[in-house]
């Protein structure tokens, strides 16, 4: 446990002792930040069904840049450790592979949560200035949030996944980007209704992403999705493991 | 400390290490020698658990490196070879982590980590970033990290590469401080280095021990003269200062390496006795005039030579 809480306190430390954390913090919270007065002012011109906590969660200007922070995050986890040799001085320690893929994990979850947590204050401001409420119901916050960490466990963990197999954090980033986006995709399925039987439909619509964020953004959270991601997570985190202790019979 | 017993390493079709035994008893500093490559650095990583092997037995303080894994690397204070480092952490705070992982409680963390600087030299760049560190520096704090918790053995791969001399001679100086605390195996491709550090040398060639023993004993095994050859510098005719020589070392043979201006240089092999007095008399009763002699004692590296060339493998399978 002691150990872990020192490898995992490392890994945070490493991201805010860089300029890398800072620089994604930055970015993330000016597109995000666009997406919330584009959001708004949409609003604005007239009455509409969604919320504005629906509205924010569901546009391109909020998937696009939740999908590339996923490879920028996950790519130097394992690969930039590799390439530098530093896997030798860590692994030479009395550590034990399981708790470096873990600490590794869990330091890279805190820094996803650091990341959207300001955005919280949006909803906060907006209804601090106009007294109305943000959402139609409380669980709406508590669904685009909760489904906001379960696709950030699933997608962090594959990206470590990839960072593990390879020395080159590019590598990584490539196949964590296409795999991520083609989890995503997934959901645009159910828009060719027509061409996919419905079995495809049916999967397309429980793992779409954006499926589940128009559903939890508005307070309707599914125990399916959960254990969804769960397991998603935990597989690829077994795997992760395996990966990592392969490099003893790599050369 | 650490035994070793048929190790055998295979990277695909190559053969890194083949069957080597070898162990190093508690106290002792042992020094890896061998050419690049010829599996110094993997034994290392064996050692340190880094490595699985294709066959045999390695303990580390009693405990088998493989199936006791952890506790076995927490007894190895372990510097590998070009000292991998986080670049973005600051050398006090690189050392407290290290400290950490390698369980030395959070009360001592701050005196070890203290002794460290202070033993390593690197108490005016505690503060330091490790990515604006010299390579000396860099050299320095990884062998802070090898020593952090005091761990019994320390495995050093070539603790001096890429340093420049007067730091060659701090780090040299540091490692044989810490022979009276730890049990130290250190690998080099620089003989000098090892015979200066070491009490022990394993030669390694092409995934072998060639050879294994104190320098001495490596010498006289070699079949090099202990006592070395001389070479001396007179103004005296060749013809007459070899007849002259001649008689006054006994046994031994004396041969002309070359004529210069009417200088004769010469060189003695003798035998048990050192004939330096001798040869210096004899010189002064022929009223010659003697600008050189010197004695040059085999070094490890002819020695080196001598085995690796030969291939002999004989002395190296044995154990000490």
């Amino acid at each position: 446990m002691r150990t872990l809480w020192y490898l995992w306190k490392r890994e945070v430390a490493s991201a805010f002792q860089t300029p890398m954390a800072w620089v994604i913090l930055f970015f993330l919270l000016l597109v995000t930040g666009f997406n919330f007065y584009a959001g708004v002012t949409m609003l604005n011109h007239g009455p509409s069904e969604v919320t504005v906590v629906e509205s924010f969660f569901n546009t391109v200007f909020f998937w696009f840049p939740f999908l590339l922070l996923f490879p920028i995050l996950t790519m130097r986890l394992y690969a930039e450790e590799y390439r530098s040799g530093t896997v030798e001085t860590l692994m030479t320690a009395p550590v034990r592979d399981s708790q470096v893929v873990l600490a590794k994990f869990l330091g890279v979850l805190f820094l996803y949560c650091v990341l959207w947590i300001p955005t919280a204050l949006y909803f906060v401001i907006f209804q601090l200035y106009t007294r109305h409420d943000a959402a139609g119901a409380s669980g709406a916050y508590a669904g685009s949030y909760l489904l906001l960490l379960l696709i950030g466990m699933f997608f962090l963990s594959l990206g470590g996944l990839f960072s593990s197999t390879t020395r080159h954090q590019m590598t990584a980033a490539v196949m964590t980007f296409a795999s991520v986006a083609l989890f995503f995709m997934t959901g645009l399925l159910s828009f060719l209704s027509g061409h996919v039987g419905p079995f495809m439909q049916a999967l397309s619509v429980t793992i779409s992403p954006i499926e589940q964020m128009t559903q939890f953004s508005r307070g309707i959270i599914d125990t399916r999705t959960i254990v969804w991601y769960l397991v998603m997570t935990a597989l690829c985190l077994f795997l992760t493991l395996h990966a990592f202790q392969s490099r003893r019979w790599r050369k | 400390m650490i035994s070793v017993q048929g190790l055998t390493k295979r990277y695909g079709q190559t053969e890194a290490i083949r069957n080597i035994s070898f162990s190093v008893d508690k106290g002792e500093v042992v020094g890896f020698l061998g050419p690049n490559g010829a599996g110094k650095s993997t034994t290392m990583k064996i050692l340190c658990g880094y490595l699985p092997a294709d066959a045999g037995e390695v303990r580390v303080a009693g405990f088998d490196v493989f199936g006791d894994s952890v506790k076995a690397r927490s007894r190895i204070g372990y510097m590998p070879e070009n000292v991998p480092l986080y670049p973005e952490m600051r050398v006090s705070e690189y050392l407290s982590y290290r400290a950490a992982l390698k369980g030395v409680s959070a009360r001592q963390t701050g005196e070890k980590v203290e002794d460290a600087l202070q033993l390593c030299g690197l108490s005016g760049v505690r503060r330091k970033l490790i990515a604006t560190l010299s390579k000396g520096y860099r050299q320095r704090v990884g062998l802070a990290d090898a020593l952090i918790n005091e761990p019994d053995i320390l495995i050093l791969d070539e603790p001096t590469i890429g340093l420049d001399p007067g730091q060659i001679r701090e780090v040299r100086e540091l490692i044989k401080g810490l022979a009276a605390r730890h049990t130290i195996l250190v690998s080099s491709h620089i003989l000098s280095e090892v015979e200066m550090t070491c009490s022990r040398v394993l030669i390694l060639d092409k995934g072998r021990i060639v050879a294994s023993g104190t320098p001495a004993d490596l010498r006289e095994r070699a079949g090099l003269p202990l006592t070395g050859s001389i070479r001396m510098e007179l103004k005296a005719p060749a013809s007459e200062a070899l007849a002259l020589l001649r008689t006054a070392i006994g046994d031994g043979s004396v041969q002309v390496v070359g004529t210069e201006n009417g200088w004769t240089e010469l060189e003695i092999i003798s035998g048990e006795q050192d004939p330096r007095e001798d040869l210096f008399r004899a010189v002064v009763a022929n009223g010659w005039t003697l600008r050189e002699l010197s004695s040059h004692r085999s070094s490890l590296e002819e020695i080196f030579a001598s085995f690796v060339k030969s291939g002999e493998q004989a002395p190296g399978e044995e154990k000490r």
